[in-house]
Protein backbone atom coordinates (compact mmCIF):
# COMPACT_ATOMS: atom_id res chain seq x y z
CA UNK A 1 0.00 0.00 0.00
CA UNK A 2 2.63 2.51 1.10
CA UNK A 3 5.01 1.24 -1.59
CA UNK A 4 2.32 1.90 -4.17
CA UNK A 5 2.02 5.45 -2.90
CA UNK A 6 5.74 6.12 -3.20
CA UNK A 7 6.37 4.35 -6.50
CA UNK A 8 3.64 5.52 -8.82
CA UNK A 9 2.17 2.95 -11.18
CA UNK A 10 4.55 1.78 -13.87
CA UNK A 11 7.70 3.29 -12.34
CA UNK A 12 9.85 0.19 -12.66
CA UNK A 13 8.39 -1.03 -15.93
CA UNK A 14 9.09 2.23 -17.74
CA UNK A 15 11.99 2.04 -20.19
CA UNK A 16 12.71 5.78 -19.76
CA UNK A 17 12.95 5.37 -15.99
CA UNK A 18 15.34 2.45 -16.25
CA UNK A 19 17.66 4.38 -18.56
CA UNK A 20 17.38 7.46 -16.35
CA UNK A 21 18.35 5.47 -13.27
CA UNK A 22 21.42 4.04 -15.02
CA UNK A 23 22.52 7.32 -16.58
CA UNK A 24 21.86 9.20 -13.34
CA UNK A 25 24.05 6.82 -11.36
CA UNK A 26 26.99 6.94 -13.79
CA UNK A 27 26.86 10.71 -14.12
CA UNK A 28 26.50 11.34 -10.37
CA UNK A 29 29.46 9.12 -9.51
CA UNK A 30 31.67 10.78 -12.15
CA UNK A 31 30.57 14.28 -11.11
CA UNK A 32 31.13 13.54 -7.42
CA UNK A 33 34.63 12.18 -8.05
CA UNK A 34 35.80 14.99 -10.32
CA UNK A 35 33.87 17.59 -8.31
CA UNK A 36 35.72 16.75 -5.10
CA UNK A 37 38.97 17.78 -6.76
CA UNK A 38 37.27 20.80 -8.38
CA UNK A 39 36.28 22.11 -4.95
CA UNK A 40 39.69 21.31 -3.43
CA UNK A 41 41.45 23.14 -6.27
CA UNK A 42 39.07 26.09 -6.05
CA UNK A 43 38.09 25.70 -9.71
CA UNK A 44 34.33 25.89 -9.26
CA UNK A 45 34.17 28.84 -11.64
CA UNK A 46 35.91 26.81 -14.36
CA UNK A 47 33.39 24.02 -13.76
CA UNK A 48 30.47 26.42 -14.05
CA UNK A 49 31.96 28.00 -17.17
CA UNK A 50 32.49 24.63 -18.87
CA UNK A 51 28.83 23.85 -18.16
CA UNK A 52 27.66 27.13 -19.66
CA UNK A 53 29.91 26.58 -22.65
CA UNK A 54 28.07 23.29 -23.12
CA UNK A 55 25.12 25.43 -24.26
CA UNK A 56 27.18 26.39 -27.31
CA UNK A 57 28.00 22.75 -28.02
CA UNK A 58 24.48 21.52 -27.38
CA UNK A 59 22.79 24.15 -29.55
CA UNK A 60 25.37 23.58 -32.29
CA UNK A 61 24.73 19.83 -32.18
CA UNK A 62 20.98 20.44 -32.46
CA UNK A 63 21.49 22.71 -35.45
CA UNK A 64 23.49 20.05 -37.31
CA UNK A 65 21.31 17.17 -36.16
CA UNK A 66 24.02 15.46 -34.07
CA UNK A 67 23.43 13.97 -30.62
CA UNK A 68 23.68 16.66 -27.92
CA UNK A 69 26.28 14.70 -25.93
CA UNK A 70 28.74 15.06 -28.81
CA UNK A 71 28.13 18.80 -28.75
CA UNK A 72 28.72 19.01 -25.00
CA UNK A 73 31.91 16.95 -25.22
CA UNK A 74 33.33 18.86 -28.19
CA UNK A 75 32.60 22.29 -26.71
CA UNK A 76 33.94 21.29 -23.29
CA UNK A 77 37.21 19.83 -24.58
CA UNK A 78 37.90 22.73 -26.95
CA UNK A 79 37.08 25.27 -24.23
CA UNK A 80 39.31 23.47 -21.70
CA UNK A 81 42.17 23.47 -24.21
CA UNK A 82 41.81 27.21 -24.86
CA UNK A 83 41.62 27.93 -21.10
CA UNK A 84 44.82 25.95 -20.64
CA UNK A 85 46.52 27.89 -23.45
CA UNK A 86 45.44 31.27 -22.06
CA UNK A 87 46.92 30.25 -18.73
CA UNK A 88 44.28 28.94 -16.35
CA UNK A 89 47.04 27.42 -14.21
CA UNK A 90 48.72 30.71 -13.43
CA UNK A 91 47.39 31.98 -10.11
CA UNK A 92 46.36 35.31 -11.62
CA UNK A 93 45.29 33.86 -14.95
CA UNK A 94 42.76 31.45 -13.56
CA UNK A 95 39.58 33.50 -13.51
CA UNK A 96 40.68 35.57 -16.47
CA UNK A 97 41.21 32.57 -18.77
CA UNK A 98 37.88 31.11 -17.69
CA UNK A 99 35.98 34.37 -18.09
CA UNK A 100 37.34 35.16 -21.55
CA UNK A 101 36.56 31.73 -22.96
CA UNK A 102 33.12 31.76 -21.29
CA UNK A 103 32.22 35.12 -22.81
CA UNK A 104 33.28 34.14 -26.31
CA UNK A 105 31.46 30.80 -26.15
CA UNK A 106 28.20 32.30 -24.88
CA UNK A 107 28.25 34.85 -27.69
CA UNK A 108 28.39 31.97 -30.13
CA UNK A 109 25.61 30.23 -28.18
CA UNK A 110 23.38 33.28 -28.66
CA UNK A 111 23.74 32.89 -32.42
CA UNK A 112 23.30 29.11 -32.44
CA UNK A 113 20.19 29.19 -30.21
CA UNK A 114 18.69 31.87 -32.46
CA UNK A 115 19.35 29.75 -35.54
CA UNK A 116 17.94 26.67 -33.77
CA UNK A 117 14.65 28.39 -33.03
CA UNK A 118 14.30 30.07 -36.43
CA UNK A 119 15.49 27.27 -38.71
CA UNK A 120 13.86 24.43 -36.78
CA UNK A 121 10.92 26.44 -35.62
CA UNK A 122 11.04 25.08 -32.10
CA UNK A 123 11.77 26.45 -28.64
CA UNK A 124 11.96 23.07 -26.89
CA UNK A 125 15.57 22.51 -27.92
CA UNK A 126 16.80 25.51 -26.00
CA UNK A 127 15.09 24.41 -22.82
CA UNK A 128 16.39 20.84 -23.06
CA UNK A 129 19.96 22.06 -23.61
CA UNK A 130 19.82 24.54 -20.75
CA UNK A 131 17.89 22.57 -18.15
CA UNK A 132 18.01 19.05 -19.56
CA UNK A 133 16.00 15.98 -18.71
CA UNK A 134 17.46 12.66 -17.74
CA UNK A 135 14.29 11.08 -19.17
CA UNK A 136 15.22 12.38 -22.60
CA UNK A 137 18.44 10.35 -22.86
CA UNK A 138 18.07 7.75 -25.58
CA UNK A 139 19.00 4.10 -25.03
CA UNK A 140 21.52 4.35 -27.85
CA UNK A 141 23.55 6.95 -25.94
CA UNK A 142 23.92 4.66 -22.93
CA UNK A 143 27.13 2.87 -24.04
CA UNK A 144 28.79 6.19 -24.89
CA UNK A 145 27.88 7.65 -21.49
CA UNK A 146 29.15 4.55 -19.68
CA UNK A 147 32.36 4.55 -21.73
CA UNK A 148 33.08 8.23 -21.16
CA UNK A 149 32.27 7.86 -17.46
CA UNK A 150 34.65 4.91 -17.09
CA UNK A 151 37.34 6.84 -18.96
CA UNK A 152 37.06 9.86 -16.65
CA UNK A 153 37.14 7.68 -13.52
CA UNK A 154 40.20 5.83 -14.84
CA UNK A 155 41.97 9.13 -15.56
CA UNK A 156 41.26 10.45 -12.05
CA UNK A 157 42.41 7.16 -10.50
CA UNK A 158 45.65 7.41 -12.48
CA UNK A 159 46.24 11.04 -11.45
CA UNK A 160 45.06 10.52 -7.87
CA UNK A 161 48.27 10.97 -5.85
CA UNK A 162 50.07 13.66 -7.90
CA UNK A 163 46.77 15.56 -8.24
CA UNK A 164 46.11 15.41 -4.51
CA UNK A 165 49.56 16.75 -3.63
CA UNK A 166 49.16 19.47 -6.29
CA UNK A 167 45.92 20.49 -4.53
CA UNK A 168 47.83 20.74 -1.23
CA UNK A 169 50.69 22.76 -2.64
CA UNK A 170 51.87 23.12 -6.23
CA UNK A 171 55.33 24.00 -4.90
CA UNK A 172 55.65 20.84 -2.85
CA UNK A 173 54.43 18.78 -5.80
CA UNK A 174 56.96 20.40 -8.14
CA UNK A 175 59.76 19.78 -5.62
CA UNK A 176 58.76 16.10 -5.61
CA UNK A 177 59.33 15.99 -9.36
CA UNK A 178 55.63 15.99 -10.27
CA UNK A 179 54.85 17.64 -13.61
CA UNK A 180 52.29 19.95 -12.03
CA UNK A 181 51.25 21.64 -15.26
CA UNK A 182 50.65 18.37 -17.13
CA UNK A 183 48.69 16.96 -14.20
CA UNK A 184 46.57 20.13 -14.12
CA UNK A 185 45.88 19.94 -17.85
CA UNK A 186 44.88 16.27 -17.67
CA UNK A 187 42.59 17.11 -14.76
CA UNK A 188 40.99 19.93 -16.78
CA UNK A 189 40.20 17.39 -19.51
CA UNK A 190 38.53 15.13 -16.93
CA UNK A 191 36.55 18.13 -15.71
CA UNK A 192 35.37 19.01 -19.21
CA UNK A 193 34.18 15.43 -19.82
CA UNK A 194 32.49 15.17 -16.41
CA UNK A 195 30.63 18.42 -17.03
CA UNK A 196 29.51 17.18 -20.48
CA UNK A 197 28.08 14.06 -18.84
CA UNK A 198 26.31 16.15 -16.19
CA UNK A 199 24.94 18.43 -18.92
CA UNK A 200 23.31 15.57 -20.79
CA UNK A 201 21.46 14.47 -17.66
CA UNK A 202 20.42 17.67 -15.88
CA UNK A 203 21.19 20.34 -18.46
CA UNK A 204 24.17 22.50 -19.30
CA UNK A 205 23.36 25.30 -16.87
CA UNK A 206 22.57 22.99 -13.96
CA UNK A 207 25.60 20.73 -14.44
CA UNK A 208 27.53 22.77 -11.85
CA UNK A 209 25.03 21.82 -9.18
CA UNK A 210 25.81 18.14 -9.65
CA UNK A 211 29.55 18.80 -9.87
CA UNK A 212 29.98 21.13 -6.90
CA UNK A 213 27.01 20.43 -4.59
CA UNK A 214 27.66 16.79 -3.59
CA UNK A 215 31.43 17.44 -3.38
CA UNK A 216 30.99 20.49 -1.14
CA UNK A 217 28.62 18.45 1.03
CA UNK A 218 31.16 15.61 1.30
CA UNK A 219 33.99 17.98 2.21
CA UNK A 220 31.97 19.13 5.20
CA UNK A 221 31.35 15.60 6.40
CA UNK A 222 34.66 13.76 6.02
CA UNK A 223 38.33 14.16 6.87
CA UNK A 224 39.76 11.82 4.25
CA UNK A 225 40.10 12.42 0.52
CA UNK A 226 39.02 8.90 -0.55
CA UNK A 227 36.01 8.99 1.75
CA UNK A 228 35.06 12.47 0.51
CA UNK A 229 34.93 11.15 -3.06
CA UNK A 230 32.76 8.19 -1.99
CA UNK A 231 30.35 10.42 -0.03
CA UNK A 232 30.13 12.90 -2.93
CA UNK A 233 29.22 10.04 -5.28
CA UNK A 234 26.61 8.69 -2.87
CA UNK A 235 24.99 12.10 -2.30
CA UNK A 236 24.85 12.64 -6.07
CA UNK A 237 23.33 9.23 -6.79
CA UNK A 238 20.78 9.64 -3.98
CA UNK A 239 19.72 13.06 -5.28
CA UNK A 240 19.49 11.72 -8.84
CA UNK A 241 17.40 8.68 -7.97
CA UNK A 242 15.12 10.49 -5.58
CA UNK A 243 14.73 13.28 -8.14
CA UNK A 244 13.78 10.77 -10.83
CA UNK A 245 11.22 9.19 -8.49
CA UNK A 246 9.67 12.54 -7.54
CA UNK A 247 9.55 13.70 -11.16
CA UNK A 248 7.80 10.49 -12.16
CA UNK A 249 5.32 10.85 -9.30
CA UNK A 250 4.72 14.51 -10.17
CA UNK A 251 2.63 13.45 -13.18
CA UNK A 252 -0.10 12.89 -10.62
CA UNK A 253 0.40 16.29 -9.00
CA UNK A 254 -1.20 19.53 -10.14
CA UNK A 255 -1.17 20.77 -12.81
CA UNK A 256 -2.62 17.47 -14.04
CA UNK A 257 -0.99 15.34 -16.73
CA UNK A 258 2.28 17.31 -16.90
CA UNK A 259 5.24 16.22 -14.83
CA UNK A 260 7.57 18.67 -13.15
CA UNK A 261 11.10 18.93 -14.59
CA UNK A 262 13.34 16.24 -13.10
CA UNK A 263 16.33 18.61 -13.01
CA UNK A 264 14.43 20.85 -10.59
CA UNK A 265 14.09 18.01 -8.11
CA UNK A 266 17.71 16.85 -8.44
CA UNK A 267 19.18 20.31 -7.96
CA UNK A 268 16.86 21.13 -5.06
CA UNK A 269 17.72 17.87 -3.29
CA UNK A 270 21.45 18.57 -3.71
CA UNK A 271 20.96 22.04 -2.25
CA UNK A 272 19.05 20.59 0.71
CA UNK A 273 21.82 18.03 1.30
CA UNK A 274 24.38 20.81 1.38
CA UNK A 275 22.34 22.82 3.89
CA UNK A 276 21.82 19.75 6.07
CA UNK A 277 25.54 18.92 6.03
CA UNK A 278 26.18 22.23 7.76
CA UNK A 279 24.04 21.25 10.72
CA UNK A 280 26.61 19.16 12.66
CA UNK A 281 29.15 22.01 12.65
CA UNK A 282 26.45 24.54 13.54
CA UNK A 283 25.21 22.46 16.48
CA UNK A 284 28.77 21.93 17.69
CA UNK A 285 29.38 25.69 17.65
CA UNK A 286 26.09 26.35 19.47
CA UNK A 287 26.97 23.72 22.06
CA UNK A 288 30.34 25.31 22.70
CA UNK A 289 29.11 28.89 23.02
CA UNK A 290 25.96 27.97 24.97
CA UNK B 1 84.25 16.65 3.96
CA UNK B 2 81.86 14.30 2.16
CA UNK B 3 79.36 16.94 1.28
CA UNK B 4 75.75 16.21 0.33
CA UNK B 5 75.15 19.66 -1.13
CA UNK B 6 77.71 21.82 -2.83
CA UNK B 7 76.70 25.20 -4.26
CA UNK B 8 79.49 26.49 -6.49
CA UNK B 9 79.68 30.13 -7.59
CA UNK B 10 75.96 30.33 -8.37
CA UNK B 11 74.68 33.50 -9.99
CA UNK B 12 71.00 34.01 -10.83
CA UNK B 13 69.64 36.84 -12.96
CA UNK B 14 65.87 37.31 -13.03
CA UNK B 15 64.63 39.72 -15.72
CA UNK B 16 67.93 41.55 -15.77
CA UNK B 17 68.31 41.84 -12.00
CA UNK B 18 71.04 39.91 -10.22
CA UNK B 19 69.27 38.10 -7.39
CA UNK B 20 72.23 35.93 -6.41
CA UNK B 21 75.87 36.65 -7.16
CA UNK B 22 78.70 34.19 -6.91
CA UNK B 23 77.19 32.23 -4.02
CA UNK B 24 79.24 29.26 -2.80
CA UNK B 25 78.89 26.95 0.19
CA UNK B 26 78.73 23.25 1.02
CA UNK B 27 77.00 21.21 3.70
CA UNK B 28 77.64 17.71 5.00
CA UNK B 29 75.29 14.97 6.29
CA UNK B 30 74.26 15.43 9.91
CA UNK B 31 74.86 19.16 9.79
CA UNK B 32 72.29 21.83 10.48
CA UNK B 33 72.89 24.96 8.44
CA UNK B 34 71.08 28.26 8.76
CA UNK B 35 70.50 30.30 5.60
CA UNK B 36 70.13 33.76 7.09
CA UNK B 37 69.06 36.88 5.26
CA UNK B 38 66.38 39.56 5.28
CA UNK B 39 63.35 39.32 3.00
CA UNK B 40 64.40 39.75 -0.59
CA UNK B 41 67.97 38.61 0.06
CA UNK B 42 67.50 35.68 -2.32
CA UNK B 43 66.82 32.79 0.07
CA UNK B 44 63.83 31.38 -1.77
CA UNK B 45 65.56 31.79 -5.14
CA UNK B 46 68.54 29.83 -3.80
CA UNK B 47 66.21 27.05 -2.64
CA UNK B 48 64.56 26.93 -6.05
CA UNK B 49 67.98 26.55 -7.68
CA UNK B 50 68.89 23.72 -5.31
CA UNK B 51 65.55 22.01 -6.02
CA UNK B 52 66.11 22.33 -9.75
CA UNK B 53 63.06 24.58 -10.21
CA UNK B 54 65.15 27.60 -11.18
CA UNK B 55 68.01 27.72 -13.64
CA UNK B 56 71.27 29.21 -12.42
CA UNK B 57 72.64 31.79 -14.87
CA UNK B 58 76.12 30.79 -13.81
CA UNK B 59 77.78 28.25 -11.55
CA UNK B 60 76.48 24.84 -10.54
CA UNK B 61 74.88 22.86 -7.76
CA UNK B 62 76.08 19.38 -6.85
CA UNK B 63 73.79 17.03 -4.93
CA UNK B 64 75.71 14.07 -3.54
CA UNK B 65 78.45 14.84 -6.05
CA UNK B 66 76.18 14.96 -9.09
CA UNK B 67 75.20 18.05 -11.06
CA UNK B 68 71.72 19.37 -10.56
CA UNK B 69 70.23 20.69 -13.77
CA UNK B 70 66.90 22.42 -14.12
CA UNK B 71 65.33 19.17 -15.23
CA UNK B 72 63.40 17.26 -12.63
CA UNK B 73 66.04 14.66 -12.18
CA UNK B 74 66.31 12.63 -9.03
CA UNK B 75 63.35 14.42 -7.41
CA UNK B 76 60.84 12.03 -8.90
CA UNK B 77 62.52 8.88 -7.69
CA UNK B 78 61.82 6.97 -4.58
CA UNK B 79 64.24 7.85 -1.81
CA UNK B 80 64.28 11.30 -3.32
CA UNK B 81 67.47 12.97 -2.10
CA UNK B 82 65.78 16.28 -1.21
CA UNK B 83 62.92 16.86 1.20
CA UNK B 84 61.30 20.29 0.96
CA UNK B 85 59.01 22.35 3.19
CA UNK B 86 57.86 25.50 1.38
CA UNK B 87 57.41 28.96 2.82
CA UNK B 88 54.19 30.34 4.31
CA UNK B 89 52.32 27.14 4.01
CA UNK B 90 48.70 27.46 5.04
CA UNK B 91 46.42 24.62 4.19
CA UNK B 92 42.73 25.18 3.54
CA UNK B 93 40.82 24.03 6.64
CA UNK B 94 38.11 22.59 4.37
CA UNK B 95 40.56 20.22 2.69
CA UNK B 96 39.64 16.65 3.62
CA UNK B 97 43.16 15.56 4.48
CA UNK B 98 44.35 14.21 7.81
CA UNK B 99 47.88 14.72 9.04
CA UNK B 100 48.61 11.05 8.33
CA UNK B 101 47.30 11.39 4.76
CA UNK B 102 49.71 14.24 4.06
CA UNK B 103 52.62 12.26 5.53
CA UNK B 104 51.60 9.31 3.35
CA UNK B 105 51.69 11.54 0.25
CA UNK B 106 55.34 12.20 1.09
CA UNK B 107 55.97 8.52 0.52
CA UNK B 108 54.55 8.11 -2.95
CA UNK B 109 52.82 11.25 -4.28
CA UNK B 110 55.01 11.18 -7.38
CA UNK B 111 53.54 7.86 -8.41
CA UNK B 112 50.41 7.41 -10.47
CA UNK B 113 47.37 5.60 -9.15
CA UNK B 114 45.61 5.24 -5.83
CA UNK B 115 47.74 4.29 -2.78
CA UNK B 116 47.20 0.71 -1.72
CA UNK B 117 46.85 0.47 2.03
CA UNK B 118 49.29 -2.00 3.55
CA UNK B 119 50.59 -2.75 7.01
CA UNK B 120 54.10 -1.71 6.01
CA UNK B 121 52.86 1.64 4.67
CA UNK B 122 50.84 2.30 7.81
CA UNK B 123 53.76 1.40 10.05
CA UNK B 124 56.10 3.71 8.14
CA UNK B 125 53.66 6.63 8.44
CA UNK B 126 53.12 5.88 12.14
CA UNK B 127 56.86 5.81 12.74
CA UNK B 128 57.36 9.15 11.02
CA UNK B 129 54.45 10.75 12.92
CA UNK B 130 56.07 9.57 16.15
CA UNK B 131 59.45 10.96 15.09
CA UNK B 132 57.98 14.49 14.86
CA UNK B 133 55.70 14.10 17.92
CA UNK B 134 52.60 14.35 15.76
CA UNK B 135 50.76 11.20 16.83
CA UNK B 136 48.29 13.12 19.02
CA UNK B 137 46.84 14.93 16.04
CA UNK B 138 47.50 12.36 13.31
CA UNK B 139 43.78 12.04 12.54
CA UNK B 140 42.94 15.74 12.55
CA UNK B 141 42.49 17.72 9.35
CA UNK B 142 45.83 19.37 8.57
CA UNK B 143 44.16 22.72 7.92
CA UNK B 144 42.81 22.81 11.47
CA UNK B 145 46.22 22.35 13.14
CA UNK B 146 48.24 25.19 14.65
CA UNK B 147 51.22 26.60 12.77
CA UNK B 148 53.71 24.59 14.81
CA UNK B 149 51.73 21.37 14.39
CA UNK B 150 51.41 21.90 10.62
CA UNK B 151 55.15 22.52 10.46
CA UNK B 152 55.82 19.17 12.16
CA UNK B 153 53.48 17.33 9.80
CA UNK B 154 55.18 18.96 6.81
CA UNK B 155 58.58 17.92 8.14
CA UNK B 156 57.30 14.35 8.44
CA UNK B 157 55.96 14.60 4.88
CA UNK B 158 59.37 15.75 3.65
CA UNK B 159 61.31 13.17 5.68
CA UNK B 160 59.36 9.99 5.00
CA UNK B 161 61.01 9.54 1.60
CA UNK B 162 64.34 9.27 3.48
CA UNK B 163 66.03 12.26 1.85
CA UNK B 164 69.66 13.01 2.64
CA UNK B 165 69.01 16.74 2.37
CA UNK B 166 66.11 18.59 3.98
CA UNK B 167 65.29 22.17 2.92
CA UNK B 168 62.95 24.32 5.00
CA UNK B 169 61.97 27.78 3.78
CA UNK B 170 61.28 30.09 6.75
CA UNK B 171 59.84 27.34 8.97
CA UNK B 172 59.87 29.62 12.02
CA UNK B 173 57.93 32.49 10.48
CA UNK B 174 54.45 32.82 12.02
CA UNK B 175 55.37 30.60 14.98
CA UNK B 176 55.30 31.79 18.56
CA UNK B 177 58.52 31.54 20.56
CA UNK B 178 57.74 28.21 22.13
CA UNK B 179 56.55 26.50 18.94
CA UNK B 180 59.63 27.85 17.15
CA UNK B 181 61.91 26.40 19.82
CA UNK B 182 60.21 23.01 19.55
CA UNK B 183 60.62 22.97 15.77
CA UNK B 184 64.29 23.98 16.07
CA UNK B 185 64.97 21.20 18.59
CA UNK B 186 63.18 18.71 16.36
CA UNK B 187 65.28 19.73 13.34
CA UNK B 188 68.51 19.47 15.33
CA UNK B 189 67.50 15.96 16.41
CA UNK B 190 66.71 15.00 12.82
CA UNK B 191 70.11 16.21 11.65
CA UNK B 192 72.12 14.43 14.34
CA UNK B 193 70.11 11.22 14.70
CA UNK B 194 69.15 10.54 11.09
CA UNK B 195 72.33 11.96 9.58
CA UNK B 196 70.28 14.24 7.32
CA UNK B 197 71.76 17.53 6.15
CA UNK B 198 69.26 20.21 7.20
CA UNK B 199 69.21 23.65 5.55
CA UNK B 200 66.87 26.17 7.20
CA UNK B 201 66.22 29.65 5.88
CA UNK B 202 65.32 32.37 8.36
CA UNK B 203 65.37 36.15 8.53
CA UNK B 204 66.35 35.97 12.19
CA UNK B 205 69.39 33.98 13.30
CA UNK B 206 68.93 33.97 17.08
CA UNK B 207 66.45 31.07 17.37
CA UNK B 208 68.90 28.92 15.39
CA UNK B 209 72.10 29.94 17.21
CA UNK B 210 72.07 27.09 19.77
CA UNK B 211 71.83 24.39 17.07
CA UNK B 212 73.50 25.80 13.96
CA UNK B 213 76.62 23.94 12.80
CA UNK B 214 77.12 26.35 9.95
CA UNK B 215 75.69 29.59 8.73
CA UNK B 216 75.22 30.95 5.21
CA UNK B 217 74.61 34.68 5.52
CA UNK B 218 72.94 36.28 2.49
CA UNK B 219 72.89 40.02 1.87
CA UNK B 220 72.31 41.81 -1.41
CA UNK B 221 72.56 38.53 -3.30
CA UNK B 222 76.01 37.71 -1.96
CA UNK B 223 76.84 35.11 0.68
CA UNK B 224 79.36 34.51 3.46
CA UNK B 225 79.51 31.00 4.91
CA UNK B 226 81.26 29.06 7.62
CA UNK B 227 80.75 28.47 11.32
CA UNK B 228 78.89 31.14 13.26
CA UNK B 229 82.16 32.28 14.83
CA UNK B 230 83.72 32.66 11.38
CA UNK B 231 80.87 34.55 9.76
CA UNK B 232 79.02 36.60 12.36
CA UNK B 233 81.84 39.11 12.80
CA UNK B 234 81.95 42.81 12.18
CA UNK B 235 84.65 42.61 9.48
CA UNK B 236 83.04 39.75 7.51
CA UNK B 237 79.51 41.21 7.58
CA UNK B 238 80.73 44.75 6.87
CA UNK B 239 82.47 43.42 3.78
CA UNK B 240 79.28 41.56 2.78
CA UNK B 241 77.00 44.57 3.24
CA UNK B 242 79.51 46.96 1.72
CA UNK B 243 79.15 49.32 4.69
CA UNK B 244 80.17 49.20 8.31
CA UNK B 245 78.13 47.08 10.69
CA UNK B 246 78.69 46.13 14.32
CA UNK B 247 78.04 42.71 15.82
CA UNK B 248 76.98 42.90 19.45
CA UNK B 249 76.54 40.11 21.93
CA UNK B 250 73.81 40.84 24.42
CA UNK B 251 72.83 38.16 26.93
CA UNK B 252 73.67 35.40 24.49
CA UNK B 253 71.77 37.00 21.63
CA UNK B 254 73.53 38.41 18.62
CA UNK B 255 72.58 41.83 17.33
CA UNK B 256 73.80 43.02 13.96
CA UNK B 257 73.48 46.77 13.77
CA UNK B 258 74.49 49.29 11.18
CA UNK B 259 77.38 51.51 12.22
CA UNK B 260 77.09 55.12 13.31
CA UNK B 261 75.59 57.34 10.65
CA UNK B 262 73.51 54.53 9.18
CA UNK B 263 70.88 54.62 11.88
CA UNK B 264 68.13 55.58 9.47
CA UNK B 265 68.42 52.16 7.86
CA UNK B 266 67.73 50.41 11.12
CA UNK B 267 64.18 51.61 11.18
CA UNK B 268 63.35 50.59 7.62
CA UNK B 269 60.78 47.95 6.91
CA UNK B 270 61.63 44.59 5.53
CA UNK B 271 61.22 44.20 1.83
CA UNK B 272 63.17 44.15 -1.39
CA UNK B 273 66.05 46.56 -1.22
CA UNK B 274 68.14 48.01 -3.98
CA UNK B 275 71.33 46.13 -4.40
CA UNK B 276 74.30 46.92 -2.24
CA UNK B 277 72.17 49.08 0.01
CA UNK B 278 72.35 48.08 3.65
CA UNK B 279 68.97 46.54 4.35
CA UNK B 280 67.55 46.14 7.85
CA UNK B 281 69.88 43.52 9.17
CA UNK B 282 68.78 40.04 10.00
CA UNK B 283 69.91 40.07 13.59
CA UNK B 284 67.67 41.43 16.29
CA UNK B 285 66.99 45.02 15.47
CA UNK B 286 68.34 47.42 18.04
CA UNK B 287 66.07 50.43 18.28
Amino acid sequence: MSAALIFAHGFFSSEDVRIAILVGAVVAVVSGTVGTFTVMRGQSFAGEALGDIGITGGSGAFLFGVGPLWGFVAAGVVAAAVMELIGIQRPRGRDLATGIVLGAALGLAALLLYLDSTLHNTTGAGRTILFGSVFAVSAGTLPLIAGLGAGVLALIALLYRPLLLSCVSAEMAAARGIAVRAVGAAYLLALALAVALAAISIGAILSTALLIGPAATALRLTRRPGLAIAVAGLVGVAAMWLGILLAYDSYYWPPKETGWPVSFFVVTLIFLAYLLSGLPALLRRRGRSG
Amino acid sequence: MTEILSVQRVTVRLSGREVLRDVSFAIAPGELTGLIGSNGAGKTTLFRVILGLQHASDGRVLIAGRTRGTARLAGGRRNAPIGYVPQKFLLDPDMPLRARDLVGLGLDAHRFGIPRPSRARRALIEEMLAAVDARDFADTRVGLLSGGEQQRVLIAHALIGRPRLLLLDEPLANLDLRAAQEVVQLLARIASQLGVAVLISAHEMNPLLPVMDRIVYLAGGRAASGTVAEVVRADVLSELYGSHVDVLNVHGRVLVVAGAGDEADMHGHEGVFPERQPAPLPGELAL
